[in-house]
C-alpha cells in the first residue's frame, strides 16, 4: 500500500495499479471508455482519461500511469479537461446519437461522460463526420453498428480473453476502421452463443446480440460497461 | 576466441577480396558502372545495360559490365562511369546515359578512345584533362559516411566491400566485450535516424541491462514517408555495411536474432538484402559462429505490408508477430519488452550503417563531424523545386541553405524560393527566414520541423501552403491505424477544414479551429503519427498564415494554385487575331472566337487545367491565371458563335 493524492484527497492504493483504477475504486470518475481492469498493458486507445501528475509537464492518460509512494494527481485541471472534451467532442463528431433508435438504454457511457464534463452531446464546433462504411453489419448471431463504435476494442479484446482465439478484430484504417471478425467468419459457428461476452462489454450498443433488445446478454457482472460516475 | 585467430581468418577472406580486386585491375579492360538501383531503372538504365552489351558484342570489344547502386544524383539518370585505363583518361562518369548514347560511347569512346565531352558529368578522379566531379559542390561538400561506397561498388558481390575495408569492423568487434562496444558508441554520441534522435548507446545498454534474455535486434527500413527514399537505396547499392552494423549492434546488445523489416513495395531491395545475407554467410561473417567465435546470429528478412505506421517501433514488432500493426502504449518500451515479449533493439538503417566507420574509426572522430549535440552525418532525399534533386549526405550542422542552394543547385526556372518541408508528414515547412537553420536533431526540432527519416521537399513559389498541408493531412489521416480517438478523427477534420479552405469555403473561425485541434491532436495521441501528424498545419500557420487569410477572407490563392480559386482569361490586348492554337487544346471546349475575332473563355465550362496557358505561343503570351476568379474580366461568347467553337475564325 501507498498513499497518493487525488485532488487533494488522500488515498491508499495498491502500488503498481493503474491510477484510473485506483481512482475509479475511490469513487473519482475520470472520463474512460477503453480501459478494462483484465487486461494486462492498456488499450489507451479512448484517450479520454487525460490528468496531470506532478513532476510531469504534459497531461497523461491515468490508465496507462501506475501507482506509486506519494503521487499527485489533478483529475480536472484546465489542461487535463481541455483534452478530455476534446476527446469526447472528437468521438461525438463520429458518432451517431440517435436516442429513439438505440438499444442501450439509460446506461449510456456517452451521457455519462458527457455529463460529467459538462458539455452536450453534439461535437461542436467541429462538425459531424461522414464516413463511406455500412450503417449496419450482419455477423451472424450479433450486429454491429460502426457509426456507434467508439474504437474501444473491448469486445476484441474480450473475445481473445475469452474464447482464446481472435474472432475478432479491427479492420480498415484511418477513420474507416471498424470492428470485424477475422477473415470474415461466421460467428454462428463458433462459442458465441453460450457466451455474448462482447456485446456486454459494449459501452455504446455497437455490437447488439441479435434478438436482445439491451446489450445485458451476459449474466457476468463483472464484464459490464466502464465504471460510471455516481449521480 | 582471441582477437589473433579472428584476424586470422578474417585475413584470408580479406587477401581473397583483395585478389579479386587485384586480378580486376590487371586485366586493364575497360569497366562499364551502371546504376542499377531503382531509380536508374526508373530512367531507363536497363536499355542502357542492354545497349552496352550489344554494342559491345556487335564491336568485338571487351569490357566488364559492373551493376552498382545509387550515386545520389538522380537528376543525371541513368547515370554510368566509365573505367577506360587504356585511354589514358581518368574513369569518368556520364549523366542521361540513354541506349543511343550507350551506343555512341562504345564506338566513340572504347573503340577510338574519344571521351565523348558533350555526355560528361566529370572525371571521378582529379586530373588535368576533364574537370572532376570532385570539386563540384555536389560532391565537395557531401560528406559521405553512410553512402561512402554508395554507387561505387556491385551491392551482389561481398568481396568488393570487403576490399574497401568492409566487415574489418565487425572483426574487431568480435574480438571485444560488448561493454567495450557499447561504450565507444555512447561516446561517439550517435543519434538514430529513424526520426527521434534517440542516443544509439543508450539504447543499447538498457536492452543489454535486461534480464529477461533472448534478445533480438531489428533493422528499420519500412521508410514510409512520401517522398523518402534514403533506406531503400542504402539497402540496393551497400546491403554489407547495413549487415555488418546489425551485426556490431546485435553482437553489442546481446542478440542472437536480427531481423531486416523491409517494406514489400520495395522489391529490389528485398531481394539484395536476402542475397547479402546469403553471401555474408557463406564466408561466416553471418550465420552460426561468426569468423569461429561462438556467437551466432541468425538475420532473416521480414517483408512489411506498407503502411506507414508500421515504422513505428511498437507497431512494427506487433506486425511481425502476425497482428494488426497498431502503436502500444509505451513503456514498456521494446528493450525491455519487444518482440515476442523480449527486448528488442529497433534501429534505423543509416543509425545501422553509421556503426562500421565508428568502430574502424573511433567515438572521437564521429564526434568532429557534425555538431556537439547531434554528431556525424544527415541523409537527405532532396526533391521537389531544386535544380539537382537526388540523395544528399551533408554533415549535421550544415544550413539548410547550403543544402538546397549549393549543393542542390537552387531553385530552377528563374523561381524564387518559398518553403522547405521537412520530415515529411511530420515535419514542418519552414520559410526563407529560416534557410540559415543548422539541419541538426535539435535545431530543426526547435524550429518546428523534424529530422525525420530523410524526406526534404523544396517549394518554389508557385506552391500554395494550405494545398501542401492538406496534401500531408490527406496522407496521414488515411495512413492513421484508426487506434486513438485524437489521430483517427482528428486528423480528419483537419483535412477537411483544409478541403474547404482550399475550395473557397473557408470559414473565419478556420484558423483558430486549426490551431486548436493540432495542438489537442499533438498532445492527445498516442504514438508519434498522431503526436506529429499536426506539424505540417502548425508551421505553415504559423509561417503562411497571410496565405490561409486570403483563402479565407479573400477567395485568394496567393500561389495561384487552388483550383476553385483561379481563373483563366485571354488578354484580349494581347491575343493575336485570327490565331487558334489554344482552341484545339482546350478539352471542354470552352474557348469561343469573340466578334474581333480573337478568343475568349467560358468560365462556366472552363475546368482550369491551363493547357490553354501552355499553349498559348510566347510571343502572344496572352493566357492569364488570375485569383481570385472574379478578377477574370467576363467576355461574352457571341450568340452567332455558339456553334463555330474553334471553326473558321
Ligand atoms: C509514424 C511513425 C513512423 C515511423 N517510421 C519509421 C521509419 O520508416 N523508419 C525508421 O527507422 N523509423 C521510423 N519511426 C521511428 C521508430 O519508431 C523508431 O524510433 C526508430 O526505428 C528507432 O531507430 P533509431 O533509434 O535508429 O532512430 C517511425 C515512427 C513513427 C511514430
Ligand atoms: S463494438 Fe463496442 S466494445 Fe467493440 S470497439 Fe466498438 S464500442 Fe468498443
Ligand atoms: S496516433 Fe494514430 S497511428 Fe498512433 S495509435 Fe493513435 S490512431 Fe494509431
Ligand atoms: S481509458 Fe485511458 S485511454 Fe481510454
Amino acid at each position: 500500500m501507498v498513499t497518493i493524492v487525488v485532488d487533494t484527497k488522500e488515498i491508499q492504493a495498491d502500488d503498481g495499479k493503474s491510477v484510473l483504477q485506483t481512482c475509479l475504486e475511490h469513487g473519482i470518475f475520470i472520463p474512460n471508455l477503453c480501459f478494462m481492469k483484465s487486461r494486462e498493458h492498456p488499450h489507451a486507445s479512448c484517450r479520454l482519461c487525460f490528468v496531470e501528475i506532478y513532476g510531469i509537464d504534459q497531461p497523461v492518460t491515468s490508465c496507462t500511469e501506475r501507482v506509486r509512494e506519494g503521487l499527485v494527481v489533478l483529475t480536472a485541471t484546465a489542461r487535463a479537461r481541455r483534452l478530455q472534451q476534446a476527446a469526447f467532442k472528437l468521438l461525438m463528431s463520429a458518432h451517431h446519437c440517435r436516442p429513439k433508435a438505440c438499444p442501450v438504454r439509460g446506461g449510456c457511457q456517452l451521457i455519462r461522460i458527457a455529463r460529467h464534463l459538462k458539455v452536450g452531446l453534439n461535437s461542436q464546433p467541429l462538425e459531424r463526420l461522414e464516413r463511406a462504411i455500412d450503417e449496419e453489419v450482419d455477423l451472424g448471431l450479433f450486429t454491429y453498428y460502426p457509426f456507434r463504435c467508439v474504437l474501444c476494442g473491448r469486445c476484441v479484446h474480450v473475445c481473445r480473453q475469452r474464447t482464446g482465439h481472435n474472432l475478432l478484430t479491427f479492420a480498415g484504417r484511418g477513420l474507416k476502421t471498424v470492428v470485424a471478425l477475422f477473415g470474415g467468419g461466421d460467428l454462428a459457428a463458433a462459442p458465441c452463443r453460450h457466451c455474448g461476452a462482447c456485446a456486454t462489454v459494449c459501452p455504446t450498443g455497437a455490437l447488439v446480440l441479435k434478438g436482445e433488445q439491451g446489450r445485458a446478454a451476459s449474466a457476468d457482472s463483472s464484464l459490464r460497461a466502464p465504471q460510471i460516475p455516481p449521480r | 576466441m582471441n582477437k589473433q585467430e579472428i584476424d586470422a581468418r578474417f585475413v584470408s577472406i580479406r587477401r581473397e577480396a583483395e585478389r579479386r580486386a587485384e586480378h580486376r585491375k590487371r586485366e586493364a579492360i575497360p569497366t562499364i558502372y551502371i546504376v542499377m538501383s531503382t531509380c536508374g531503372l526508373a530512367s531507363g538504365a536497363a536499355e542502357t545495360k542492354h545497349a552496352f552489351e550489344e554494342a559491345l558484342s556487335h564491336k568485338g570489344i571487351q569490357a566488364r559490365i559492373v551493376p552498382v547502386g545509387c550515386l545520389g544524383h538522380c537528376y543525371a539518370e541513368p547515370l554510368v562511369v566509365i573505367d577506360h585505363p587504356a585511354s589514358g583518361f581518368p574513369p569518368i562518369c556520364y549523366h542521361q546515359v540513354s541506349a543511343g548514347r550507350a551506343r555512341v560511347l562504345v564506338g566513340s569512346y572504347l573503340e577510338e578512345g574519344d571521351p565523348v565531352l558533350e555526355y560528361v558529368l566529370g572525371a571521378m578522379e582529379r586530373s588535368d584533362l576533364i574537370p572532376s566531379v570532385m570539386d563540384f559542390p555536389r560532391f565537395s561538400l557531401e560528406q559521405r559516411l553512410v553512402m561512402e561506397h554508395c554507387g561505387h561498388i556491385d551491392p551482389d558481390d561481398i568481396y568488393q566491400y570487403i576490399a574497401l575495408g568492409g566487415y574489418s569492423a565487425l572483426a574487431r568487434v568480435l574480438a571485444s566485450e560488448p561493454a567495450e562496444i557499447i561504450h565507444l558508441i555512447e561516446t561517439s554520441g550517435l543519434r538514430g535516424r529513424g526520426g527521434a534522435g534517440f542516443p544509439t548507446g543508450r539504447k543499447w545498454s538498457l536492452a543489454r541491462a535486461s534480464e529477461t534474455g533472448g534478445n533480438i535486434a531489428i533493422c528499420n527500413a519500412d521508410e514510409g514517408d512520401p517522398g523518402a527514399y534514403v533506406d531503400r537505396t542504402i539497402l540496393e547499392s551497400n546491403p554489407h555495411q547495413l549487415l555488418e552494423g546489425l551485426a556490431i549492434c546485435a553482437y553489442a546488445v546481446g542478440a542472437t536474432q536480427a531481423i531486416v523489416y523491409v517494406r514489400a513495395e520495395y522489391p529490389l531491395a528485398v531481394q539484395t538484402v536476402k542475397r547479402a545475407i546469403r553471401s555474408a554467410k557463406e564466408l561466416s561473417l553471418l550465420g552460426p559462429g561468426i569468423l569461429g567465435t561462438p556467437f551466432d546470429l541468425e538475420v532473416s528478412v521480414f517483408e512489411g505490408s506498407g503502411a506507414f505506421v508500421c515504422g513505428e517501433e511498437t507497431a512494427l514488432i506487433r506486425s511481425i508477430e502476425g497482428r494488426r500493426g497498431m502503436p502500444q502504449h509505451r513503456p514498456p518500451y521494446p528493450v525491455e519488452k519487444g518482440l515476442w515479449g523480449r527486448p528488442t533493439v529497433v534501429n534505423n538503417v543509416k543509425t545501422l550503417s553509421s556503426l562500421p566507420s565508428i568502430v574502424q574509426k573511433g567515438g572521437s572522430w564521429f564526434r568532429a563531424i557534425g555538431t556537439a549535440s547531434s554528431p556525424g552525418t544527415a541523409v537527405f532525399s532532396v526533391v521537389g523545386n531544386v535544380r539537382h534533386p537526388g540523395l544528399v549526405e551533408i554533415a549535421m550542422g550544415t544550413s539548410l541553405r547550403t543544402l538546397i542552394f549549393d549543393v542542390c543547385g537552387g531553385i530552377p526556372n528563374k523561381k524564387s524560393f518559398k518553403a522547405v518541408q521537412i520530415g515529411g508528414p511530420s515535419g514542418g515547412c519552414l520559410p526563407e527566414s529560416f534557410l540559415d537553420t543548422p539541419i541538426d536533431f535539435d535545431s530543426l526540432r526547435q524550429a518546428g520541423a523534424m529530422m525525420g527519416s530523410g524526406g526534404m521537399v523544396v517549394m518554389d513559389e508557385d506552391s500554395c501552403m494550405v494545398d501542401v498541408a492538406r496534401y500531408f493531412l490527406d496522407f496521414t489521416q488515411k495512413e492513421s491505424c484508426g487506434k486513438c480517438t485524437f489521430c483517427r478523427i482528428g486528423t480528419r477534420h483537419l483535412l477537411n477544414i483544409l478541403d474547404r479552405i482550399t475550395k473557397g469555403d473557408g470559414r473565419k473561425e478556420d484558423v483558430e479551429l486549426l490551431a486548436t485541434l493540432s495542438e489537442d491532436i499533438k498532445n492527445g495521441s498516442l504514438c508519434g503519427l498522431g503526436k506529429t501528424a499536426p506539424n505540417p498545419v502548425l508551421t505553415s500557420l504559423r509561417f503562411f498564415l497571410d496565405e490561409y487569410e486570403a483563402h479565407i477572407k479573400e477567395k485568394r490563392c496567393p500561389a495561384l494554385k487552388c483550383r476553385s480559386l483561379t481563373a483563366y482569361y485571354i488578354d484580349l490586348e494581347k491575343c493575336a487575331r485570327g490565331c487558334e492554337v489554344c482552341v484545339g487544346c482546350c478539352p471542354v471546349e470552352a474557348i469561343f472566337t469573340t466578334r474581333g475575332r480573337k478568343k475568349g473563355i467560358d468560365q462556366k465550362l472552363c475546368v482550369k487545367c491551363g493547357e490553354c496557358l501552355v499553349a498559348c505561343p510566347r510571343e502572344y503570351d496572352a493566357v492569364v491565371k488570375v485569383s481570385p476568379p472574379g478578377l477574370a474580366p467576363i467576355i461574352e461568347r457571341p450568340p452567332d458563335e455558339e456553334k463555330s467553337v474553334g471553326g473558321q475564325g
